[in-house]
């Protein structure tokens, strides 16, 4: 029960974080990337405030035996570079740089685009919900972030160790 | 550089940071957004409440922030429907196959010093860059 309040709280902290700061606009996001026209560093700052607590923090949270509230924390255990997390990381950037939209800013922006009546969000982030349900029945595995015990790593993948 | 906000962008920061600290802590999660949402579509037994409450939560920030500014000119988007199509296709699907995005990997990543998240961060950030040069100077 307290677990589901604090995903409710850390989400809404979340959500205010990603408004106050700007990052559910596309267009604020777009100027950032366009390094070669009107350069806004905003997105310096954000990301520069956020590493700010989490830099020093997480790294003193995990040398905690167990978090709060869970049993353990549930963190990825994959550890070399494939081309599944290159080539992943690719395409999100080509659709990141086309359309400024990253998956948090997608969901935060359906509220006041349902205020003010932008349906062109909808279309991005029914868009993107699409994009992460096909990738669950091409590969037929909950490929995610989170953890997994048994990794079904292609054995190509541990070739990389740089 | 008239949009500069660095005020509003570090206060942003901090509480992005601050409510990814706070769900690592507590609830031994990382707050990355492709894998929270991606797990309410293939969930694993008794997993998606919580990613369900936490997208609540992110409507709910957003909703309270959207009011107090009045609901003008928070959001804008450039880009025409059928590359807003695609591209949302590709985020889903990118970030998922490459395990995070620039939450997971940006934030939650880099702060652990995770080898695949800086590789990541990298790539993403340098193709979203190279494109936008494309679109917009190129093209």
């Amino acid at each position: 029960m307290m677990k589901m309040l604090v995903a409710l709280f850390t989400g809404t902290l979340f959500g205010v974080g990603l408004s106050v700061s700007g990052m559910v606009n596309p267009a604020k996001i777009l100027g950032f990337l366009d390094v070669a026209g009107d350069w806004d560093p905003t997105l310096v700052f954000v990301m520069g405030g956020a590493l700010l607590v989490t830099g020093p923090v997480i790294p003193v949270i995990l040398r905690q035996p167990r978090p709060l509230l869970a049993v353990k924390f549930d963190l990825p255990t994959r550890k070399t570079l494939d081309t599944r997390l290159l080539g992943g990381a690719a395409l999100f950037g080509v659709g990141w740089g086309l359309s400024g939209f990253c998956p948090g800013p997608a969901v935060a922006a359906l509220v006041p685009a349902l205020i003010g009546g932008l349906p062109a969000v909808f279309v991005f982030t029914g868009s993107m919900v699409a994009g992460m349900f096909l990738h669950g029945r091409l590969t037929g595995r909950p490929a995610r972030n989170a953890p997994r015990r048994t990794p079904a790593a292609p054995p190509a993948s541990s070739e990389a160790h740089t | 550089m008239e949009d500069f906000t660095p005020i509003s962008g570090l206060v942003g920061g901090l509480l992005l940071g601050s409510a990814t600290v706070l769900l690592l802590w507590l609830n031994g999660r990382l707050a990355g957004i492709s894998g929270i949402v991606g797990g309410i579509l293939t969930p694993k037994s008794g997993d998606a409440g919580w990613r369900m409450l936490f997208v609540v939560g992110i409507l709910l920030g957003s909703f309270v922030c959207t009011m107090v500014a009045g609901g003008r000119d928070l959001v804008q988007v450039q880009t025409s429907i059928p590359v807003l199509v695609g591209a949302g296709l590709l985020v889903g699907f990118g970030t998922r196959l490459g395990s995070g995005c620039t939450s997971g990997h940006g934030l939650c990543g880099l702060s652990r010093l995770s080898r695949r998240s800086v590789a990541a961060t990298l790539v993403f950030f340098g193709v979203a860059m190279l494109t936008v040069f494309l679109v917009r100077h190129v093209l």
